[in-house]
C-alpha cells in the first residue's frame, strides 16, 4: 500500500540526519507546546493560517524565507566544512551520496524557498499601499500561492528524514535525473515540490500583475508609479512568461520518470539538450524575477535617504523594461560549452554582454541620487553602497564569462559558483535585507536596531568577500563545483579561507537573526499588552516613497470570511493620490 | 465572487450569424486544402511543408477574428497587447530552441 515506502526509507544510519531530526522534533514540539500554553491556537488560525489579507501573507512569506534561508546556510556551511577537510585522502565526513543531496538542497531551497518567497513577501506587503489599493486583485488566489509555495517547502525538508534528496543538482539535469541514473525518490521529491512552487509563483504572478494594471488609485498613471511597483510589475510579467515553461520542462521530466516517454533520456530518441535549453529559457529570467524587486528597493532607500527625488526615473524605467527584455535572449550563456556552434553561441554572448548597459545605468542613477543629497547614513544604506560595490563585481565577472572563448574555461568551475553568489548575495540578498528593513516600520510600527543592522552589514560585507574570492581563485586553479574531495594542495587553502567566511556569514546570521528576533518578539508582546491595535505610524522615513501618505502603518483587516463578504468594496480607493511631481 | 463578474466587459463584440459563417467556411476551405494537398501529393515534400505552415499560420488569423473576436479597435487593447505578448513569447522561446537545438545538432552532429 505504501510503495516504496519501508522503515528503510528512513535513514537512521546517518548521524547527521538523526541529530538534525531530533533537534527538529525538540524545537516542533516547543513551539506548539508554547502556542498551546498561550493558548494562541484560534488565534493563529483565524488571524493568520486563513487568513488572505496581502499583509498578513507577506508577512507569512518573508518567515518562511527566513526559515529556509537558515536551512539553506545549514547545507552551506555542510560544503564549505566538508571541502575544508577532505583533502589529500581525508574522505571528509560527507560521503558522497549525502553531499550530493546537500548541493542540491542548498540550490533548490536557496532560490525557490528563500529568494523566491522574500521576493513574493515584499511585493504582497509593499505593492498593493504603494498603488494605494485595498487588497491584491485575487485575495484568495494570494493565499492558495503561499500555501502551495509553503507545502513544497515541507515537502524538501521532508525528504530529509524520508527517503531522499535529488542527488543531480538544483536544476536536475538528465540523464543523470532520469530514472535509468536516479531510481531513489529524491528526484521525485524535486519535481513535485518545484511543480507546486511553480504554480504558486505563476498565479502571484497573475495576481499581482491584474493589481498593478486594475487597481491602481486614480490619477496614478504609468509615470508615476513607484519604482519599486514598476519593478515588481516587470517582474511579474517575467512570471507569467517563463515559469510556464518550468512547469513544462519539468512535467516531461515527470513523464520520463512515470510513464516512460523519451523526451531527454539518452536512449528512444530524447534530446538531453532540448532539456538544458528549456530549462535555462526560464532559469535566466528567473534570475532577473530575483534581481529587478531588489533593484526597486534600491531605488526607493536611495531616494528616501538621500533626500532627492530618484535621479531619472523613466531611465530607470526604461532599464528595467529594457533588463526585462534582455533577460529573455540570454538563456544559452549557461551552456555555452554544450557543443552549439559560434553562431548561436556569439549572439548569446553579445546579448549577454549587452544586458549589462541598462544595469550599469541603473548603477549610476543611483549614484547621481546620492550626488550632492544629504544623505543619511544609516543601515540602510549601507546595505544600498555594499550593494553597488559587491554587486559590480559580480558585474563584471559576469561580463568576463559572457565571453564564450573564456566560458569554456570557467565553465562549471567554482568561479562560476563564486560569480552568481557574487550576484545573488550582493545584489538579491542585499537588497532584500535592505527593503525588510526599510519596510520593517510600516509593517510593525517600529525600527530595526541600528546598531546591530551596521554589524549585520558590515559581517555579511566582509563575510562575503572572505568567503567567495577564494573560490575565484581556486576557479581559475581549475577547481570545479559540486567535488566532493580533492588532492590539490593549492585548493586546500582558499578552501580554508572560504570556510573561514562561511563561518563568520554564519556567525552574524545567527546572531542578528537572534538579536532582531527577540527584539521583535518584546516590542511585539509590549505592544499587544498596551493597545490590540497597531496605532498610526510613528515611524516614517520623511521619504516621498510611502506613497499613498495617509496611510500609516498598515491595520490587518481582513480574514477569509470578512474577504468574502467586503469583495464588492475592494476597489475602494484608501488614499486620494496626490501627483508624484 | 459573483460581484466580481458583474465587471462589465468592454466592448467585446460576439459576432454576428454572418461572421461566424464566413469563419467557419474558411477555416473550412483552409483545412480541406491542407489535407488534399497532403493525401493527393499535389506538391514536391519541400513545397507541401511550406504551404502546409502557410495555411496553418492563416487559419491562426482566421481564428482569432471570425471566433475570438479580436480587431485593432482601442476597446481590444489590453487584449491584443496580451497577444502579442504571447507571440513574442512563442517566438523567442519556441523559434530560440529551434534555433539553438538546430544548431547544436548540426555542430556535434548528433542527428
Amino acid at each position: 500500500m505504501l510503495g516504496k515506502l519501508t522503515l528503510s526509507a528512513i535513514p537512521l544510519d546517518v548521524p547527521i540526519l538523526v541529530g538534525t531530526f531530533t533537534g527538529v522534533v525538540i524545537v516542533a514540539l516547543a513551539v506548539l507546546g508554547a502556542i498551546t500554553y498561550f493558548g494562541k491556537w484560534g488565534y493563529l488560525w483565524r488571524e493568520w493560517l486563513t487568513s488572505v489579507d496581502h499583509k498578513r501573507l507577506g508577512i507569512m512569506y518573508i518567515v518562511l524565507a527566513l526559515v529556509m534561508l537558515f536551512r539553506g546556510f545549514a547545507d552551506a556551511v555542510m560544503m564549505r566544512s566538508q571541502l575544508a577537510l577532505a583533502y589529500n585522502g581525508n574522505p571528509g565526513y560527507l560521503p558522497p551520496h549525502h553531499y550530493d543531496q546537500v548541493f542540491s538542497a542548498h540550490g533548490t531551497i536557496m532560490i525557490f524557498f528563500m529568494a523566491m518567497a522574500f521576493m513574493t513577501g515584499l511585493l504582497n506587503v509593499i505593492v498593493p499601499l504603494q498603488i494605494g489599493a485595498r487588497d491584491v486583485a485575487f485575495p484568495f488566489l494570494n493565499s492558495l500561492s503561499f500555501w502551495m509555495t509553503t507545502i513544497s517547502a515541507v515537502l524538501i525538508n521532508v525528504s530529509l528524514f524520508i527517503g531522499e534528496f535529488a542527488q543531480c543538482g538544483w536544476l536536475v539535469y538528465p540523464p543523470l535525473s532520469e530514472q535509468q541514473f536516479s531510481p531513489g525518490v529524491g528526484v521525485d521529491y524535486y519535481i513535485w515540490a518545484v511543480q507546486l512552487a511553480g504554480v504558486g509563483t505563476l498565479l502571484t504572478g497573475v495576481n499581482f500583475f491584474v493589481t498593478i494594471v486594475k487597481m491602481r488609485a486614480p490619477g496614478m498613471d504609468w509615470m508615476k508609479l513607484p519604482v519599486f511597483t514598476w519593478t515588481a510589475l516587470v517582474t511579474v510579467v517575467l512570471i507569467m512568461a517563463v515559469f510556464p515553461v518550468l512547469t513544462v520542462t519539468l512535467g516531461e521530466l515527470a513523464l520520463d520518470r512515470y510513464l516512460g516517454m523519451h523526451f531527454f533520456t539518452n536512449d528512444g530518441g530524447g534530446s538531453v539538450q532540448l532539456y538544458l535549453s528549456l530549462i535555462w529559457t526560464w532559469g535566466h529570467p528567473e534570475v532577473y524575477i530575483l534581481i529587478l524587486p531588489a533593484f526597486g528597493v534600491f531605488s526607493e532607500i536611495t531616494q528616501t535617504f538621500s533626500r532627492k527625488p530618484l535621479f531619472g526615473y523613466r531611465v530607470m524605467v526604461y532599464a528595467t523594461l529594457a533588463i526585462g527584455v534582455l533577460s529573455f535572449i540570454v538563456w544559452v550563456h549557461h551552456f555555452f560549452t554544450m557543443g552549439a556552434g559560434p553562431n548561436v553561441n556569439a549572439f548569446f554572448g553579445v546579448a549577454t554582454m549587452i544586458i549589462a548597459v541598462p544595469t550599469g545605468v541603473k548603477i549610476f542613477n543611483w549614484l547621481f541620487t546620492m550626488y550632492k543629497g544629504r544623505i543619511q547614513l544609516n543601515g540602510m544604506m549601507y546595505w544600498v553602497i555594499g550593494f553597488m560595490v559587491v554587486f559590480s563585481i559580480g558585474g563584471m565577472t559576469g561580463v568576463m564569462m559572457a565571453m564564450p572563448a573564456a566560458d569554456f574555461v570557467l565553465h562549471n568551475s567554482l568561479f562560476l559558483i563564486a560569480h552568481f553568489h557574487n550576484v545573488i548575495i550582493g545584489g538579491v540578498y542585499f537588497g532584500y535585507v535592505a527593503g525588510l528593513n526599510f519596510w520593517w516600520p510600516k509593517v510593525l510600527g517600529f525600527k530595526m536596531n541600528e546598531s546591530w543592522g551596521k554589524r549585520a552589514f558590515w559581517c555579511w560585507f566582509i563575510g562575503f568577500f572572505v568567503a567567495f574570492v577564494p573560490l575565484y581563485i581556486a576557479g581559475f586553479e581549475g577547481m570545479t563545483r559540486r567535488m566532493n574531495h580533492y588532492d590539490n594542495a593549492d585548493w586546500h587553502v582558499q578552501m580554508l579561507i572560504a570556510s573561514g567566511g562561511a563561518a563568520s556569514l554564519l556567525w552574524v546570521l545567527s546572531a542578528s537573526c537572534c538579536r532582531s528576533m527577540s527584539r521583535s518578539v518584546i516590542a511585539i508582546l509590549q505592544r499587544t499588552v498596551t493597545s490590540r491595535v497597531i496605532r498610526g505610524m510613528h515611524v516614517r522615513w520623511n521619504g516621498r516613497c510611502h506613497r499613498p501618505r495617509r496611510l500609516t502603518t498598515s491595520p490587518f483587516y481582513r480574514t477569509f470570511m470578512e474577504s468574502i463578504r467586503s469583495i464588492p468594496k475592494s476597489r475602494s480607493v484608501v488614499v486620494a493620490m496626490k501627483a508624484r511631481r | 465572487m459573483s460581484q466580481a463578474s458583474t465587471h462589465q466587459h468592454e466592448g467585446e463584440s460576439h459576432g454576428s450569424f454572418a461572421s461566424y459563417i464566413i469563419g467557419f467556411v474558411l477555416a473550412a476551405i483552409l483545412t480541406v486544402a491542407a489535407f488534399a494537398i497532403v493525401e493527393m501529393h499535389l506538391l514536391s515534400p519541400g513545397m507541401t511543408f511550406g504551404v502546409i505552415s502557410g495555411l496553418a499560420v492563416v487559419q491562426i488569423f482566421v481564428h482569432l477574428i471570425y471566433f475570438l473576436h479580436m480587431n485593432s479597435s482601442s476597446s481590444q487593447s489590453w487584449n491584443n497587447t496580451a497577444f502579442a505578448f504571447a507571440a513574442v513569447c512563442v517566438l523567442i522561446i519556441i523559434g530560440g530552441t529551434i534555433f539553438v537545438i538546430h544548431d547544436v545538432g548540426m555542430n556535434m552532429m548528433s542527428r
